[in-house]
């Protein structure tokens, strides 16, 4: 058989190329980003650069136990670790540790668990088993509700944490179930809702409705012998109001304070860089300090000297565009997109539904990472306290996504074999 | 595969559209936006300012007037400050709680974000006591600062002072000078400023959110280093200065002493003085408002800025130009029966019937009615107008720099007075006149006013017969000790030297024979021809003042002279014996004089309203006065106004 032939026989060597190098760029950066001089060698294991390159080996065994896995044992054994993951999401709301007002880490001697992360392979293993049964049309009302529940009951537990960063993650899967058939309209629905949010946070919502209206009338008036259409967008009007009323309500009752100044950060209605703007700003100095060419290794004085915080973990790329300068950047985000490409390619050559599902789910999600993550520290989108996949500092998150890419490449390297 | 294969692409296409907004939005903060690079330095750099050293000034024999004291500057950079107990701050420093807002809105006003001095010039106990306790107050400092230190307390208006800039003196310097910073106000450490202050130096230090210090920026490749300020040689003997002002203790006036043979100046006194350690320190300004309310005003720099007529002094300069004009000789011989005799019924005093006198003796008898006839000579008998004669005469005692500053290398000196043709025509509304008109002028009296610093410029240029040097204060800058060009040029007189002869002959036999206006055993020198001529100018407000001017030894001069005492009388009383004692001193390091006359010199209090004299050396001779002619014109003088003012 193919499996025989060794451990990484017929596995996708630019993945693993990429991984590794996202995963030393991460490395040099943590470094780089709280660099002590008491301390200054990078394996040095009283230091968070140490202890990456200790999770750096960690992640590296795992990917190598997981190759030496059967393939088939991820499809059978998904509803054990979704049904794991639900149960450590619920511990964590109990025993969890509390750290930056979220509860969700498992304290496990010296390290600490973050449930979460792991949430995000278990959902999408599920989600792609789920989905590859025969005869599913996800179109069909109760799919398309089945796969809701599937993702709502581990984005729920996450939000009571409340973690809402690692929530939202799960609304990336929107891109699995497009690519598995759900009508293209759900992202054109998704993009004018996004919209329309941010329209009514900035516009008067009486004024916006005006608008609304008066464009709605106009295009029934022009198209009025088209019924279908104006059916459509007198509906799209009505709920497009409904909506509108909804992000007001949501916005003043649902989220959180700090979560409303954030948006009201990125929209510009605060205009307050020593305080609620603080973080922001400070990532954008960061990175736009660094210039063309950046500052040099370990020669960046913003993340090292803690201005940005968080600069380890969540705006880890401070240091990277601070220290490596535009092209740097430039290298990170090729790289990303490149994974993130190959992911779909190597999807799409699957056999089997259920790796092809799962690959989207993995391509969803790093996506989402890598969007929101760097999004933030430049500020095109509010601060969400999401990990960038591969360079953060961390363990769990580490591993999680080590385990989510490697389940794949795994897959893919049995592309041939039959599930 | 299923039928939906081609999303694949626009599930790619949106991960690629993404990718890009965010390369443009990085491209845009990272290369085309420099304002975060600016924002990134005002996070991490903190400018720190290393204040130079200023430079020491040396007297000419090396020995030190003035040096630097440490202090300590507390800044404050107000958007860094923390809560904290104030009440114990205040007790630390000794402020009170209102002076603490006050001080704290103004460096808040300033700049909350830039460091400003919160209290200036801590003492080294405070600071020491301070510093324990320092880390408690985010966002002050210490700065180490100097102040200026006068070891032997003397010279207090040519060393002059710093205070801090203003914010006029801010804006003319470029950017130069910043709030805190000292500025030279008047002297030496005005007219040195540049050299003086040396060149700031610049650590750029970095730190970090937490605004704790992490050390230089770029390992200090663009910190720069202090320059301490040029060191200043001054020209000034610093015993000669000392005995000056203590000569002059209780006395108004000046004196000022030149060494011809360069024109470096020996002492500049200026009575009554001051402690120049009063305006230092914190108490500076408390100090100095005093000062400028003392009525015999020690802060008026009297060598530069006094003008008085010169009187009898003058007649050395008429019987120079008039030889020049070829209108007088040694021997000629004008009859003195105690008076000049001119106009209608105008006479000009003497104070003698001198009989027949000669051009030497005139000097030496200081006879007025000689230097009437020159005058009238040299005005009305030179063959040309009187007017045009008159400009002739002027021109010529221009060339002694009388009316016209000198340029010393001090601030605020005043250029004297000497009156011109259009002056008189206008008074007489014709310029039909003659010498009659301003006859005054022969003697020294009348519309002149000739500061200190000029006579004794004068002294120096009939010292040298016929030219001087510029008068200077600072004979060397820095450690190559550069001498300015200007004060190795000669300027010359316009006098032969030939005619200076039978003058100097004359200023000899003033102190050294019978006769003599200022013939007298406290006046001569042992061993040493000493040369001058006595003067008492006018004063209609009150005393005449006592004048002297002189050089010694007659051949290679050492040391030329000129000396004013206010409101004493005559010039032979008060002037010639501490003009001697000055240059005795100078020439032999002591004076060879009994102790009792040199004490009485001493502690003579000769200030307006003390009680007169009595007088236990009796000079010899007398000086000549003159009445005036013409009941015109007050000689111009600023030293006439302080008799008015109310004595001590």
């Amino acid at each position: 058989m193919n499996n025989q032939r060794g451990l990484f026989f017929n596995v996708d060597w630019i993945m693993i190329l990429i991984y590794l190098a996202l995963c030393i760029i991460g490395w040099f950066n943590i470094h780089a980003a709280v660099y002590d001089v008491n301390h200054p060698s990078i394996l040095d294991l009283e230091t968070n650069y140490g202890k990456q390159f200790l999770f750096i080996i960690g992640a590296l065994i795992i990917g190598g136990l997981i190759m030496v896995m059967d393939a088939k044992f991820f499809n059978s054994i998904a509803p054990v670790f979704y049904g794991i993951t639900l149960i450590l999401l619920i511990i964590v709301l109990i025993v969890g540790r509390n750290v930056g007002g979220n509860q969700a880490w498992i304290p496990l001697g010296s390290f600490r668990l973050q449930p979460s992360e792991f949430a995000k392979f278990s959902t999408c293993l599920l989600l792609a088993r789920y989905l590859s049964a025969t005869n599913l049309k996800l179109n069909d009302i109760k799919t398309l509700i089945t796969s809701g529940i599937i993702l709502l009951i581990p984005m729920g537990l996450i939000m009571l944490q409340p973690d809402t960063g690692s929530a939202l993650t799960f609304t990336s899967i929107v891109f699995v179930l497009y690519r598995e058939g759900l009508s293209g309209y759900v992202l054109v629905i998704g993009a004018i809702c996004i919209a329309l949010f941010v329209l009514a946070l900035l516009f008067n919502k009486f004024f916006l409705i005006g608008v609304l209206i008066a464009i709605t009338i106009a295009t029934i008036y022009l198209n009025k012998k088209n019924r279908k259409l104006v059916t459509v967008v007198f509906a799209g009007a009505i709920i497009s109001i409904a909506f509108i009323f909804c992000v007001d309500f949501a916005y003043e009752n649902v989220l959180q304070s700090h979560q409303r100044n954030r948006i009201d950060v990125i929209l510009g209605k605060i205009d307050d860089p020593r305080g609620q703007g603080y973080n922001l700003n400070q990532s954008k100095i960061a990175i736009g300090s660094g210039g063309l060419w950046g500052k040099g290794y370990l020669q960046g004085t913003q993340t090292k000297y803690d201005f940005v915080p968080e600069q380890s973990t969540d705006f880890i790329f401070c240091t990277v565009g601070e220290e490596w300068g535009f092209v740097g950047s430039l290298v990170v985000i090729t790289l990303y997109l490149t994974l993130l490409i190959r992911i779909v390619n190597l999807a799409e050559r699957q056999r089997s539904s259920f790796s092809r599902i799962y690959g989207y789910g993995v391509a969803s999600i790093l996506f989402f990472h890598f969007f929101i993550n760097i999004g933030m520290t430049i500020g095109l989108v509010p601060v969400i306290g999401i990990p960038l996949p591969f360079l953060s500092y961390g363990g769990s998150s580490l591993w999680s996504f080590t385990i989510l890419l490697f389940i794949l490449l795994k897959l893919d390297s049995n592309r041939m074999g039959f599930i | 595969m299923n039928s939906f294969f081609q999303r694949r692409f626009v599930i790619q296409g949106i991960f690629i559209a993404v990718g890009l907004v965010l390369l443009m939005r990085l491209f845009y903060i990272q290369v085309i936006d420099k304002s975060y690079f600016l924002s990134a330095n005002n996070n991490v750099l903190r400018k720190k300012i290393i204040y130079p050293a200023r430079g020491v000034i040396l007297d000419r024999n090396g020995q030190i007037l003035v040096q630097n004291e440490p202090v300590y500057d507390l800044m404050v950079i107000p958007h860094e400050v923390k809560p904290f107990d104030t009440l114990e701050f205040c007790r630390l420093i000794g402020i009170d709680k209102a002076g603490f807002d006050k001080r704290f809105l103004k460096a808040k006003n300033y700049s909350p974000y830039r460091a400003s001095v919160f209290e200036k010039q801590l003492s080294a106990m405070t600071y020491a006591t301070f510093q324990e306790t320092l880390f408690q107050y985010p966002g002050f400092y210490v700065q180490n600062r100097s102040v200026r230190r006068y070891p032997d307390t003397i010279a207090a208006q040519f060393l002059g002072y710093i205070s801090e800039v203003n914010d006029k003196d801010i804006e003319n310097s470029n950017g130069f000078y910043k709030p805190g910073d000292y500025i030279g106000r008047s002297g030496v450490e005005r007219s040195y400023e540049e050299l003086l202050r040396g060149q700031r130096g610049v650590e750029n230090l970095m730190v970090d959110a937490f605004n704790r210090p992490k050390g230089h920026f770029s390992d200090g490749r663009y910190d720069t280093l202090a320059v301490a300020g040029d060191k200043l040689i001054s020209s000034l003997d610093k015993d000669l200065q000392k005995f000056g002002e203590q000569l002059m203790k209780n006395k108004l006036g000046s004196i000022v002493a030149i060494e011809p043979s360069t024109g470096e100046i020996l002492a500049f006194v200026s009575s009554p003085t001051y402690d120049p350690n009063m305006m230092v320190g914190r108490q500076r300004s408390k100090n100095s408002v005093a000062l400028y309310k003392d009525p015999n005003k020690p802060m008026f720099i009297r060598p530069i800025q006094a003008e008085y007529p010169p009187g009898s002094i003058f007649k050395v300069i008429n019987a120079l130009v008039s030889q020049q004009f070829g209108q007088a000789k040694p021997d000629t011989r004008y009859f003195c029966a105690g008076g000049y005799r001119f106009g209608r019924r105008g006479l000009m005093r003497c104070t003698h019937v001198h009989g027949s006198v000669d051009l030497a003796q005139s000097i030496q008898y200081s006879c007025n009615t000689y230097y009437g006839y020159v005058y009238n000579r040299m005005i009305d008998h030179s063959g040309l107008r009187p007017v045009n004669a008159f400009k002739k005469w002027r021109e010529a005692v221009a060339k002694f720099n009388i009316g016209s500053k000198l340029d010393i290398d001090f601030p605020n000196e005043r250029k004297g007075h000497l009156p011109t043709d259009e002056l008189y025509t206008k008074r007489w509304k014709s310029d039909r006149w003659g010498s009659s008109f301003n006859i005054s002028l022969s003697i020294g009296q009348g519309e002149l006013g000739i500061t200190p610093l000029q006579m004794a410029n004068v002294a120096a240029s009939v010292a040298n017969r016929g030219y001087f040097y510029k008068p200077h204060l600072i004979k060397a800058i820095g450690e190559k000790q550069v001498i300015k060009p200007e004060f190795t040029k000669k300027n010359y007189t316009g006098i032969d030297a030939k005619y200076y002869d039978v003058v100097i002959e004359g200023m000899s036999r003033v102190i050294n024979q019978p006769g003599g206006t200022a013939y007298n055993s406290v006046t001569i020198i042992n061993g040493i021809e000493f040369c001058g001529k006595t003067g008492t100018v006018q004063n209609p407000h009150g005393k005449d003042h006592a004048v002297f001017f002189g050089f010694a030894p007659r051949n290679n001069p050492k040391i030329a002279i000129a000396i004013v005492v206010e409101n004493v009388g005559f010039g032979a009383t008060w002037a010639a014996p501490i003009a001697s004692f000055m240059v005795e001193k100078y020439l032999k390091d002591s004076v060879d004089k009994p102790k009792a006359i040199i004490d009485y010199y001493l502690h003579k209090n000769l200030m307006p309203g003390h009680d007169k004299p009595k007088v236990k050396v009796k000079p010899a001779t007398s000086d000549s006065t003159d009445k005036k002619s013409e009941p015109e014109t007050p000689p111009i003088s600023e030293a006439n106004t302080k008799a008015k003012l109310p004595n001590e």
